[in-house]
């Protein structure tokens, strides 16, 4: 049986404001979602509640992962059962290298053993390559003084280093030009395989010039209102989201 | 970064104690009878034990200071000042006696001595029991000994610096040492030698209330470059000990030092030091200082700033658990034109831990062209522990460009999460966020050192995370 993580009847929110209103969504491996909405429609909450993000609280629904509630595990857990979550805005750790920081969270997620220390610089120097950065990279701190175009880039070389089953990237083309859109797309592309899965959050539908999607989703205020093919996309490139709240 | 490994390491080698015969022991508490014997049975020069008995007037007519932290409780009769566990001083490893060999092999000093030490001085109680000079350093006349062996072998270098930069009289605990100090190390570069490897001294504390005053003493001629580092380790007892030392340091024209020192003395440690140095024209003083153990420790590495375009770079990093105070902090004083510091302080408080940041910055009159830069920032663990902040400023001149940043926090949740989406557990997530606070220091160390000191605060963390 294929992977799956499924999301069913989901309710939640944070400081004591219902935000999700029941939301479903499977995601199989070998598929990419784009999950689309306008700024409030609830995003953000979607990918941090996957997460377990714990300032986001869960009244109702479930989530699973191969069949098994994840609600009650913290974020590392899920990590280590093969969630990702590619940050809208990487948060800055002063002093740790984020080469030994992504050593560190190898090891947790594959095991110690899993690669020796050549192993892994050699897997970070073919990552940082796809991505245009300089291997040196991994020796700054995390995400500290990073551009908003490095940090974006910094979450896609953990993700590729880290090669997790199911990976849900939050707005993660946001802040780039489109040179350094097209080096992200590329690397989600190499990344993306029969094995995993992907979920895209989007405000914009330009990422998904580059990178295709197989189901497009929209979220209106905390409830997927519409469920299309890649080219809805391009219809709410063209038409905006103030056609679908007419429409609800 | 292994960090499971790092966290089951075995950490008793930093808590133990060793049975050593004492050759002698003057009785608890002090008076001038016992000031005098010490000296005597050092078999000092005249000068010294008149220097000692001086310094015995201060001590006795100063009060005890009522800034800073809590040393009310601490009784001066209850403290031996002076035991002395073998004869003489030993060269080579074969010397030295099977009781203290044992001890330094728990401390890896042997194995750390053939990697790269330059030289190794090793105090143990009151007494330098072991001291190897690389056959270079010898020959290019840079002296390296117990600072008794220095006052013997060296008089004239000695008696010319010893007390000229940290009189005795500068404060009570100053006064104290000087009336009875032991041990330390001398450190004597002649101009134009740069030492490469860092010179090494470790300190421990064996006995119960057996005060540890050592006494040391650094003069580097014009244009060389030294760095010292001591590691301080002690085994744990449940009353209390003093540990007040004077360092003196004389960096001439062109001189760079940097003295390192991680001090992790056992919990029931008083550790009131008085660390200062003078930097001549264009010479560049470091104190690289941190303290994780103690009881209490008062420690304000000083600089004096006393020729023209002089450097002053201090680094203070504390961190205070259950019972500890770590009042520290650093002294600048530009008395020259040009002259230039940076002050950085970290400290990181968990589980009723204190942490005072203390410092003075002076400009002095006609000191024009001066630059500084103090940065304070206070990681605290949990509601229960504190941190202040006493940054005290004095400028005389107004061209003086004086910058002064603080920061007080806890670990953010974003933080928290950011890393624990990634697989890292709380506790390692945790550890994480505080050695990264802690990397501008830990970077400047020789990579065992900052590798030691990162399992040091691991250790300290498991306790706070358990």
């Amino acid at each position: 049986m294929g992977r799956t993580l499924q999301i069913i009847n989901l309710h939640a929110g944070s400081d004591g404001k219902e935000i999700l209103k029941g939301i479903n969504l499977t995601i199989n491996q070998g598929e990419v979602h784009a999950m689309m909405g306008p700024n409030g429609s609830g995003k953000s909450t979607l990918s941090n509640t996957i997460m377990g993000n714990p300032k986001y609280r869960v009244i109702s629904g479930d989530i699973k992962l191969d069949g098994e509630s994840i609600l009650h595990m913290t974020p590392d857990k899920r990590a280590r059962k093969g969630l990702f979550l590619g940050f809208q805005y990487p948060v800055e750790v002063s002093g740790v290298k984020l080469g030994s920081f992504l050593k560190t969270a190898h090891a947790q997620t594959h095991g110690p053993d899993a690669l020796d220390i050549a192993g892994f610089l050699e897997v970070i120097e073919r990552n940082a390559k796809i991505l245009g950065m300089d291997p040196a990279f991994a020796g700054r701190y995390l995400n500290e003084g990073f551009s908003g175009g490095e940090k974006k880039k910094a979450e896609i070389l953990q993700l590729l280093t880290l090669t997790p089953s199911f990976t849900v990237l939050d707005e993660v083309d946001s802040g780039l030009d489109i040179d350094a859109l097209r080096t992200v797309a590329d690397a989600i592309e190499e990344y993306r395989s029969p094995n995993v899965g992907i979920l895209l959050i989007t405000h914009y539908q330009r990422l998904l010039r580059y990178v295709k999607p197989d189901y497009v989703h929209v979220l209106i205020e905390g409830k997927i209102v519409l469920t299309g093919s890649g080219e809805l996309a391009e219809k709410l490139e063209e038409h905006g989201y103030g056609w679908l709240k007419n429409e609800i | 970064m292994p960090t499971k490994e790092m966290v089951t390491e075995d950490y008793s080698k930093y808590d133990f104690k060793d049975d050593v015969d004492y050759l002698y022991k003057t009785k608890k508490g002090l008076n001038e009878k016992i000031v005098e014997e010490i000296s005597r049975l050092k078999d000092e020069p005249d000068w010294m034990r008149v220097f000692r008995l001086k310094s015995f007037k201060h001590f006795v007519k100063q009060p005890t200071p009522t800034w800073g932290g809590y040393i009310s409780d601490l009784d001066f009769e209850k403290i031996t000042y002076y035991a002395k566990p073998v004869e003489k001083t030993g060269r080579s490893w074969e010397e030295v006696p099977e009781a203290i060999k044992k001890t330094f092999d728990r401390l890896g000093i042997p194995e750390a001595e053939r990697k790269f030490l330059a030289g190794v001085g090793a105090q143990y109680e009151s007494e330098v029991v072991y001291h190897n000079i690389r056959k270079e350093l010898e020959e290019q006349g840079v002296i390296f000994m117990g600072t008794d062996q220095a006052l013997k072998e060296y008089p004239e270098i000695f008696k010319k610096y010893f007390g000229t930069i940290v009189p005795p009289e500068d404060n009570k605990f100053s006064a104290l040492n000087s009336a009875v100090w032991s041990g330390g190390s001398f450190v004597y570069v002649p101009e134009g030698i740069t030492i490469q490897q860092p010179l090494q001294a470790y300190f421990r504390i064996n006995a119960e209330n057996v005060g540890q005053f050592e006494r040391t003493l650094i003069i580097v001629e014009p244009h060389s470059r030294v760095h010292y580092i001591e590691g301080c380790t002690a085994p744990v007892y449940a009353s209390s000990s003093l540990h007040a030392a004077v360092v003196e340091v004389i960096a001439k024209e062109g001189a760079q030092i940097r003295y390192t020192t991680i001090q992790n003395w056992s919990k029931d440690v008083y550790n009131l030091v008085t660390k200062r140095a003078y930097a001549y024209r264009d010479a560049t003083v470091e104190w690289v200082d941190a303290n994780t153990g103690s009881h209490l420790t008062m420690k304000y590495p000083s600089i004096y700033l006393v020729g023209q375009g002089a450097k002053a770079d201090i680094l203070s990093v504390t961190f205070a658990g259950r019972d500890q105070h770590q009042d520290a902090g650093a002294k600048v004083m530009h008395l020259a034109p040009n002259t230039t510091s940076r002050i950085v302080s970290k400290s990181v408080s968990k589980d009723g831990g204190r942490t005072t940041y203390r410092g003075l910055l002076h400009v002095g009159r006609g000191a024009r062209n001066v630059t500084s830069s103090v940065r304070c920032d206070a990681l605290m663990l949990d509601d229960l522990s504190r941190s202040d902040t006493y940054p005290y400023i004095q400028i005389n001149e107004d061209d003086a460009v004086v910058s002064h940043e603080a920061t007080v926090g806890k670990i953010g949740d974003e933080q928290l999460f950011y890393l624990m989406s990634r697989g890292l557990n709380e506790n390692e997530a945790t550890n994480m966020i505080v050695l990264g606070f802690l990397e501008m220091f830990t970077k400047e160390l020789p990579m065992e050192y900052a590798v030691e000191f990162n399992r040091l605060i691991k250790l300290e963390m498991e306790g706070a995370l358990g």
